[in-house]
């Protein structure tokens, strides 16, 4: 199970890589989305998928899945969320006032601010 | 167990909270904001003392025995850092009283800059890798919202580069913590030094151990890994570049620093010998960019990451010698990064530019700010009755001493390089001729220049005391080069 998970996982980096590479900027916060997809799965892989009862101990069963890295997830999970919220207004707010969601064009020095 | 270790936490945390509900009372905000910075600059030097005294202090928290709770662990490296980050940003909040202006000032703004101070201190003091993420997440989180308050065309562009990737890299945090947390069943430091202990030297280590030092590295812009800090650091305005460039690439270092003492030190001949080919790398592309540019503010910015690699220079020699090094670099170069910003943006003040090509004489109108220039600019360089000495001729003889000569050459060769970059902005910027009368000055520097003030002063303490602080600083090097003292004082026993 371990294996086609961590096939998935890099099948998500790739295609995360891929759109971050990108000139528009919302398939590069597309990528951003995918990637933290991504880190999450592998978190929960790397925690080992062996069976057992979901987390309550009121399932009184003899073998339980590891807790500690479903706490991690939620956790990397809500961060990420902050940041994609944030992330996803500046990238409005620098349409309206920049006018190109375009890399390409947001280069540049200080001369042409 | 003791409280007082997360005392330097809580007081920011409290006071940006209630910064929160006072935003429109600007008057108000100033007041909670000097206070809570002098409060915290004074626990923390108590926690100095205090660690200094009687060793690694540490406070599991809700009393959860510690590989299985969060262990907040004060140990003198972590408590020194947090003592000149208290002290920086100290400075850093007295000089927007003055120069962030209202619009800012009334968006959360002094609020924002406690949670930074939280999120730094937080990841100076915490046990737990996992919670590291944490407080960098909280200390990023907050440096995305001063980059782009203020919404200027320059700070937009920027600051979208400077999220991006930090993005990346955080994603990669949680990757290698993931890996980490696979291979050992643990994410408390301490507990994770013994465990890979026990298993001893093998590959996959190695590579997750190189897959922090990217992730660290991001954070504190070593060489691959620099390309976003100079154009995002430009984009706010003065104080907040001068919080980045004190802090936030120092939370980076610190990070590096302490995994690879503490964690990751089984192949150390491999490990470190990258750290020093990057440290030199960074060196060089420091002081190119240096001297490459006539923006002030880029001077500068280029010169943080000069010294970053000086200071891995120091964790690449990996003696105690080579260490207590490091750390005293890393002490004096944020409060000498925070002064020189701080010194910079008066003039930028003064002139309304950034190019040094249209300053000119500024010494006659400001010779206060001037000859403090000099002297800033004296000590970065590392002229030895200045704080900048000790540091480097600690790292030089410990570079010497485990025989990396070309690392311990490069850093002699980048004092030279970095005394002409800030020279170059003291002979074209104060002398010369002068170029704007007094009346044509774009602004004034009326209370601006007390926070540079306090910084240079704690920079000549620092130098001249150097033997005063010298104990402390080996005690810390000491603690670093022998993780099992960390070890005994988390885990006990």
């Amino acid at each position: 199970m371990e294996i086609v998970m961590s096939f998935i996982i890099g099948i998500l980096f790739t295609a995360a890589t891929y759109l971050i590479l990108s000139k528009s900027l919302i398939r590069i916060i597309i990528g951003t989305g995918l990637l933290s997809h991504g880190a999450h799965l592998l978190l929960l892989t790397m925690g080992g998928l062996k069976r057992g009862a979901a987390p309550l101990l009121g399932e009184n069963a003899s073998a339980y899945t590891d807790p500690l890295p479903q706490a991690l997830i939620l956790t990397a999970i809500v961060i990420s969320f902050g940041v994609t919220a944030f992330f996803l207004v500046l990238a409005y707010r620098s349409y309206q006032e920049l006018g190109t969601d375009n890399m390409d064009k947001l280069r540049g020095t200080d001369r042409n601010e | 167990m003791n409280n007082l270790v997360i005392l330097p936490l809580l007081i920011p945390l409290l006071a940006g909270i209630a910064l929160i509900f006072l935003h429109k009372y600007i008057l108000a905000q100033k007041w909670i904001s000097a206070l809570s910075a002098v409060l915290t600059v004074i626990v923390s030097g108590y926690l100095v003392q205090f660690v200094y005294d009687n060793g690694i202090q540490t406070l599991n928290l809700g009393n959860w025995k510690a590989p299985f709770g969060i262990v907040l662990v004060a140990d003198l490296f972590a408590s020194i850092l947090v003592f000149t980050t208290s002290i920086v940003s100290l400075a850093c909040i007295l000089y927007s009283f003055k120069s962030i202006g209202i619009d800012r000032e009334r968006f959360y703004y002094y609020s924002v800059v406690q949670f930074l101070i939280v999120g730094i201190l937080g990841a100076f003091l915490t046990g737990d890798i996992f919670n590291l993420f944490v407080f960098f997440e909280v200390m990023l989180m907050s440096s995305y919202v001063l980059i782009v308050l203020g919404g200027t065309k320059i700070q937009l562009r920027e600051s979208i580069k400077y999220i991006l990737v930090n993005i990346v890299s955080s994603a990669l945090f949680v990757t290698a913590v993931a890996y980490l947390y696979a291979v050992t069943g643990t994410l408390n430091m301490a507990d994770l030094s013994v465990r890979i202990n026990e298993i001893g030297n093998e590959g996959i280590i190695t590579v997750i151990a190189i897959l922090f030092l990217v992730v660290f590295g991001m954070k504190a812009a070593i060489f691959p890994l620099f390309f976003w800090l100079p154009g995002s650091y430009q984009a706010p305005p003065t104080p907040i570049t001068a919080f980045f460039g004190a802090l936030l690439t120092k939370v980076g270092v610190y990070s590096i620093i302490r995994v690879f003492t503490l964690i990751f030190n089984q192949d150390v001949a491999f490990t470190h010998t990258i750290i020093g080919i990057l440290a030199g790398f960074t060196i060089i592309v420091g002081v190119i960019g240096a001297i490459a540019y006539w923006d002030v503010k880029k001077i500068i910015i280029y010169n943080i990451m000069t010294a970053v690699g000086v200071i891995l220079a120091g964790l690449a020699a990996f003696s105690t010698t080579a260490l207590s090094g490091a750390i005293f670099y890393v002490v004096h170069d944020m409060v000498i990064k925070a002064a020189l910003f701080l010194l910079v943006g008066a003039m930028i003040v003064i002139t309304g530019t950034n190019n040094l090509k249209e300053m000119g004489g500024l010494i006659r109108n400001h010779p206060l700010l001037g000859w403090m220039f000099f002297v800033a600019a004296v000590t970065l360089a590392g002229i030895p009755p200045l704080s900048g000495f000790v540091g480097k001729l600690l790292i030089v003889t410990g570079g010497f001493e485990s025989e990396h000569y070309w690392l311990a050459g490069l850093v002699l060769l980048s004092s030279l390089l970095v005394l002409y970059s800030v020279f170059k902005i003291f002979l074209n910027g104060f002398w010369g001729e002068t170029k704007l009368a007094k009346e044509e000055e774009k602004g004034t520097t009326k209370g601006l220049l007390y926070p540079c003030a306090l910084l240079l002063s704690i920079s000549i303490i620092l130098g001249v005391g150097a033997d005063w602080f010298y104990p402390y600083i080996s005690e810390a090097a000491e603690t670093l080069m022998n993780p099992s003292i960390y070890i005994q004082a988390v885990l006990g026993g």
